[in-house]
């Protein structure tokens, strides 16, 4: 069969053929497009690596900002919470402040006016005393215009400290 | 709505080929002045030839005359002349085409007892030189790519279109094929195994052109194949691989036996390799060339039996081209995983502590 015989110059030319092929081929063609497909399928790797990181940080920094915007509300309330409630404290504080200057304000209000009063008073009874004394003088004056007025007078008042004594 | 369109250009195509058929006899009675020989026809289409013979027009044949180069052991000299010089049984310089026994179709001279005897011959026959042409096409199809990647660095797009394509062939198996099979020094093997895997594709896809040379489908050629195979296997074998060969993890009356049955197969398994590649191409051209035959055949028999069976004939020639278009794929796949397999197994990394 000459099918099965191995034609000898055809071996010859294929073992130079497929050696230059292989020669060339391995030198400058497969280590290129290897090489690239190698370093590209790497860089593919990574790049999902780094798309897959940045998704998870990205989620994390979501559920971070979340959290704070959470805390920054509960913050909010209760800033305005207390703020409502010191409000009031010190309206509260202002009211009772206010009332006891008022009280104490009227307290020394009336103080004054009874000082006033009291002083008034005095005066008006040292005004009446005066005025009672210049009466008493003016009505003695009258009643005594006479001796015999005058020494019925100083008889009187003498029985009358005699009977006090007594 | 697209049923009946595609329907439609299906029967203008069966139309199509029909009327081509009924012009087929003419021509081919036209033309035939010698008997038809399926047999001759078929293994000169397979086998090697000195020209590069096309086809014939009327009786003149169209053929390249290719040069032939022997080196006469009788006159201890080189020859160097066209394949012209011995056509239809010419002798030149006491070399001739035998006609018949051992050497029948190869150059030949007579030695000084009048013996017909085979110069040493390395000529440049149709084979070779469609090899070469393969061979230079695929390195500069390979180099073409590699020189796209000149420019680019990791970040840039991936190729498009034909380098794009052979990016992806390239990584099927470069990735597929030898990196899942060998385990470590996958640049040692690389080399050689792309370089199978696309000289058996392209030379098996373009072996499918007619007109082109059956290269995949000669022995000479998947011996050599499989030799590079043999020797990517043993040489670089580690001691663990020649262990399991000669001391196998066997009971001790059993060692003997499978030291030689191991033995064998380090070489069956290149010789199944070379037989698998160059029987199937072969076998497909084959089929393909016998079915064309039938054709001729036909008609030398009945002009209405010819007609009959041509649609026939064509169709499963139609079907027979993408079969073989699978084929060309499957046997070079096969080639390179099986060498890669084989590889690997000669590298084993510590299977057992």
């Amino acid at each position: 069969m000459f099918l099965l015989t191995p034609d000898s110059g055809l071996i010859f030319w294929m073992l130079l053929a497929f050696g230059v092929v292989f020669f060339v081929l391995a030198k400058w063609g497969w280590p290129v497009i290897t090489q690239m497909i190698d370093s590209r399928k790497l860089y593919i790797d990574e790049s999902l690596q780094s798309a897959r990181e940045a998704n998870e940080k990205l989620a994390k920094v979501q559920e971070e900002t979340a959290l704070m915007l959470k805390q920054a509300q509960e913050q909010q309330s209760k800033i305005l919470a207390e703020a409502m409630e010191m409000r009031n404290q010190i309206v509260e504080k202002a009211k009772t402040e206010a009332t006891t200057e008022g009280q104490k304000l009227l307290k020394e209000a009336k103080e004054q006016i009874e000082k006033e009063k009291e002083s008034a008073i005095r005066d008006i009874r040292r005004q009446v005393g005066l005025l009672s004394v210049e009466i008493a003088e003016k009505v003695l004056r009258q009643n005594l215009k006479t001796d015999k007025d005058q020494m019925a007078m100083v008889d009187r008042m003498l029985d009358e400290i005699i009977v006090d004594n007594k | 709505m697209r049923n009946m369109k595609s329907d439609k250009t299906l029967r203008l195509f069966l139309g199509w080929v029909l009327m081509f058929c009924f012009f087929l006899p003419i021509q081919a009675r036209a033309g035939e002045k010698k008997e038809f020989n399926a047999s001759e026809m078929i293994f000169g289409h397979i086998g090697d030839s000195y020209e590069w013979h096309f086809t014939d027009i009327g009786d003149t044949p169209v053929a390249i005359p290719l040069p032939i180069i022997v080196y006469s052991q009788v006159r201890g000299e080189w020859f160097l002349f066209s394949s012209k010089m011995v056509e239809e049984g010419e002798e030149y310089q006491g070399f001739y085409i035998a006609e018949e026994g051992d050497y029948s179709g190869k150059v030949v001279e007579k030695d000084d007892s009048g013996k017909e005897v085979r110069p040493l011959d390395i000529s440049l026959t149709k084979n070779a030189v469609a090899l070469w042409i393969n061979c230079l096409l695929l390195i500069a199809l390979i180099l073409w790519c590699a020189r796209w990647y000149k420019n680019k660095d990791v970040s840039s797009e991936a190729p498009k279109g034909i380098v794009g394509l052979m990016e992806m062939m390239i990584s099927m198996v470069y990735n597929d094929i030898i990196k899942a099979n060998i385990p470590v020094h996958v640049h040692r093997y690389a080399g050689y195994l792309l370089c199978a895997f696309f000289f058996i594709f392209f030379n098996n896809l373009i072996g499918l052109i007619p007109g082109s040379a059956n290269i995949t489908g000669n022995i000479a050629v998947t011996l050599v194949l499989a030799c590079f195979t043999f020797l990517m296997v043993n040489l670089f074998a580690n001691g663990e691989y020649w262990k399991e060969i000669f001391w196998a993890d066997v009971p001790w009356w059993m060692k003997p036996v499978m030291a030689i049955v191991e033995f064998l197969g380090v070489f069956t398994k290149p010789i199944a390799l070379m037989i698998r590649l160059f029987a199937n191409i072969m076998a497909g051209h084959a089929a393909l060339l016998a079915l064309i035959s039938v054709i001729f055949i036909t008609f030398s028999i009945s002009s209405v039996l010819g007609s009959a069976m041509t649609p026939l004939t064509v169709f499963f020639c139609i079907f027979l081209d993408c079969l073989e278009l699978l084929v060309a794929f499957i046997q070079a796949y096969v080639f390179t995983m099986l060498s890669a397999v084989f590889i690997g197994m000669s590298i084993p990394q510590h299977h057992h502590e």
